[in-house]
């Protein structure tokens, strides 16, 4: 069995399986597309992307915030300027991400397959806000003393008890730089990579290049591709 | 000698609520909501550049 498959191309290795699975994950050309259809040219649709060159700043501006410790950002200018940085990348990715949001929505965008496609930028958005708020806990000044002190009743009657107590300091640390980012870069992974396997939405009542039909009966996909 | 730092110049001070009903909104909150909606606004009705070539 495994020599036929060999034979026809088909190694069963788990790692060929990887590499198989990886590149039927989206359809070929379409990782980096350089095409996109006319419709795509249109403000509305650079909110996304402009979330994510946030989220990419948001993440270099925490790692030298990380780096350089809480004396560091309270003392020093540098560590004011990217710690201003940081809360202002932050205010710009939630800026776009929630007019992203509603670009998307007013254009019904899990249209046409893409369910989990929205399902994954839902939970992008609700795991970034996680992560913002427990941002606002570790700031270690009375704004974050006020904020801790302010949510510990609410969410102490949730039952949530000591899995997420917001007055232990080093608890809501890691929350912060480890746990919540690490969820939050895994769905927009996910998102990313099932924009890229389905497309981007069309606007409602656009009507699909010729090519993008047929090619959507064929694979079962409405990736949307233009000269 | 130990001296302790100087006092921040931009202590936070109160910024100011607009009350309606149970909404209860700062300005600073009411500007970046304003901007967000204008910006969304502009977005859909601002012609995006074409390619020249």
């Amino acid at each position: 069995m495994s020599a036929v498959r060999e034979e026809a191309g088909e190694e069963r290795s788990w790692s060929a399986s990887v590499v198989r699975w990886v590149s039927r994950l989206v359809p070929r050309g379409q990782w980096l597309p350089d095409r996109q259809p006319s419709y795509v040219a249109s403000w509305i649709y650079v909110f996304g992307v402009a979330a994510l060159a946030s989220l990419v700043l948001v993440i270099v501006t925490g790692v030298v915030l990380t780096v350089g410790g809480v004396t560091w950002w309270h003392d020093s200018s540098l560590g004011h300027f990217v710690n201003s940085l940081h809360l202002w990348t932050v205010e710009f990715l939630f800026a776009t991400m929630v007019i992203h949001l509603w670009g998307k929505f007013v254009m019904a965008s899990w249209r046409g397959g893409r369910g989990m496609t929205w399902l994954t930028g839902v939970f992008s958005f609700l795991v970034s806000i996680g992560t913002a708020f427990t941002g606002y806990l570790i700031q270690t000044n009375f704004d974050s003393q006020w904020i801790s002190t302010q949510a510990k009743d609410g969410l102490n009657s949730t039952g949530v008890g000591a899995a997420f107590n917001v007055m232990n300091f080093g608890q809501m640390v890691l929350y912060h730089v480890a746990l919540l980012p690490l969820g939050v870069l895994v769905m927009v992974g996910l998102h990313i990579v099932l924009v890229r396997r389905h497309g981007v939405a069309p606007p409602i009542g656009a009507q699909p290049p010729a090519d993008v039909v047929s090619e959507t009966a064929a694979s079962g996909s409405t990736k949307g591709e233009v000269a | 000698m130990v001296t302790s730092p100087p006092l921040p110049l931009a202590i936070p001070l109160d910024a100011g609520f607009v009350h309606w009903g149970f909404v209860n909104l700062s300005v600073p909150n009411i500007i970046v909501i304003v901007t967000m909606i204008v910006l969304f606004v502009l977005a859909l009705v601002v012609p995006f550049p074409k390619d020249q070539a």
